[in-house]
């Protein structure tokens, strides 16, 4: 239970941090708040041979408008999103994500952009990200991109980030007047979900979904945005019968894990559920 | 890996020793600093026996290397008592309303309910509950241990009066 030896530079910016990655390259990981990987290294699931630590680069921890969207830095913990008035509002469904993530004590050190960059399928950051089609920023020491959460995830704890790239900031589309919702099922309250459901809706003056954004955690290899579920309900008024048909479309395409947790097929059924619950949610607080 | 030169404040005192980067904050306290206060358990941030406050705020310190640590303000159980030794009303909380049996569990317990009484002198359950989410405790069911929490706040808001 320790890690394997490693060598160990703190950058002092987000340029440092990408020189470092580019010199090191494969080898190397990032370490931000180190709540999933310094477990992964304690049990030697991970062997990073460097790590680049950037918890010293204040420039990686910030909250603000940007645009149309709202960014958050890849360096910023996740008590200080729970803490900022300012992002709750933009983002509300980061709020009720963070409820559901770790405990006080991996809060204080979880970061935003860790979570995101792991990609643990069950985790609730990468779900709110992939839902709301977030904007992920990477940098190298070439230059800057941006992807579509909804593209960047390829299996579990697999994106596309390539091994010399930071991921720098994400920005979420601005909650203007939807409702949310987000729901999940674990062994214990702040595991990891066995599944998750995330919902955040928008109805226009006559009461009609005027938008929706319906994602799947925990069931597929990686968050699934369950875009057949969002087509069903825009344009159309509310219903039980439309929630219901939404709800049984958000596994459209979900290829359900087995593991020691629970079944593929639980995970199906439960999914439907929650995805129900959080549609709800969502349009009983977007005014319904 | 290089050993390197490390100082933090430790309960109010200045500490240097010397450790690889792999070496964890929690190890690094139990071993060459020799404060075995936090406890180590599960060693992946699942259990919270080894709850430690840096610059206040708890977090396990398992999951934090030490180098990580350095220049940084590290509170363990040691620096909850008085400098005579004796309990704080947290401890002696504890202590009265049995929220302890082993032990093993109750550094980090008292870690979490420090944090949380610093932060917040009135909690109700809910809140105690939540602030020690994150620890497992196999004795005493969490009962007798939420109870002392509570006790340690009503004594200590009797005091500030």
């Amino acid at each position: 239970m320790k890690p394997a030896p490693f060598d160990y530079f703190a950058a002092a910016s987000a340029d440092d941090a990408v020189r470092l990655l580019a010199e090191h390259g494969d080898e190397a990981l990032i370490l931000a708040g180190g709540q999933s990987l310094v477990p992964m290294m304690n049990m030697r699931l991970a062997r990073p041979s460097v790590l680049i630590d950037i918890n010293d680069c204040d420039e990686m921890k910030f909250m603000a408008a940007d645009g149309d969207g709202f960014a958050i830095g890849a360096g910023t913990r996740q008590k200080d999103i729970l803490k900022s008035a300012e992002t709750c509002t933009a983002v509300p469904l980061l709020l009720k994500a963070l409820a559901f993530v770790g405990h006080v004590q991996t809060r204080n050190r979880g970061t935003l952009g860790g979570s995101i960059a792991h990609g643990d399928p069950s985790a609730e950051m990468p779900l709110v990200a992939v839902t709301l089609d977030a904007a992920i920023s990477l940098r190298t020491s070439n230059g800057e991109r941006t992807i579509a959460a909804s593209e960047f995830y390829s299996g579990p704890m697999s994106t596309e980030r390539a091994p010399d790239e930071c991921l720098m900031a994400v920005s979420f589309p601005l909650s203007t007047g939807a409702g949310t919702g987000f729901h999940e099922v674990s062994e214990r309250h702040g595991d990891f979900a066995i599944v998750s459901a995330a919902a955040e809706i928008n109805l226009d003056a006559g009461g009609k979904c005027a938008s929706a954004a319906i994602g799947i955690g925990g069931a597929h290899p990686h968050p699934v945005k369950a875009l057949k579920a969002e087509a069903i309900l825009v344009g159309e008024a509310p219903s039980d019968a439309l929630i219901e048909a939404a709800a049984e479309a958000a596994t459209d395409g979900i290829e359900a894990m087995d593991d020691v947790h629970a079944t593929g097929a639980y995970r199906m059924r439960v999914a439907r559920v929650l995805a129900a619950r959080a549609i709800s949610d969502a349009l009983a607080e977007a005014g319904l | 890996m290089k050993p390197r030169s490390i100082t933090l404040t430790v309960n109010g005192a200045k500490r240097t020793a010397a450790a690889e980067p792999r070496v964890t904050l929690l190890d690094f306290l139990r071993g060459p600093l020799g404060v075995t206060g936090a406890h180590m358990g599960c060693e992946h941030g699942v259990c919270g026996a080894c709850s430690v406050l840096v610059e206040g705020e708890p977090v396990r310190a398992c999951l934090m290397f030490a180098v990580q640590a350095a220049g940084k303000a590290v509170t363990t159980v040691e620096g909850l008592a008085g400098s005579d030794g004796e309990p704080s009303p947290l401890q002696e909380a504890f202590r009265d309303a049995h929220g302890l049996q082993c032990g093993y569990c109750t550094p980090g317990m008292l870690i979490a309910a420090q944090a949380l009484l610093d932060e917040n002198p009135d909690p109700d359950e809910a809140d105690i509950r939540e602030a020690i989410g994150g620890n497992i405790c196999r004795c005493t069911g969490y009962v007798q241990i939420i109870e002392a929490i509570k006790l340690a706040a009503e004594n200590l808001r009797e005091a500030a009066q």
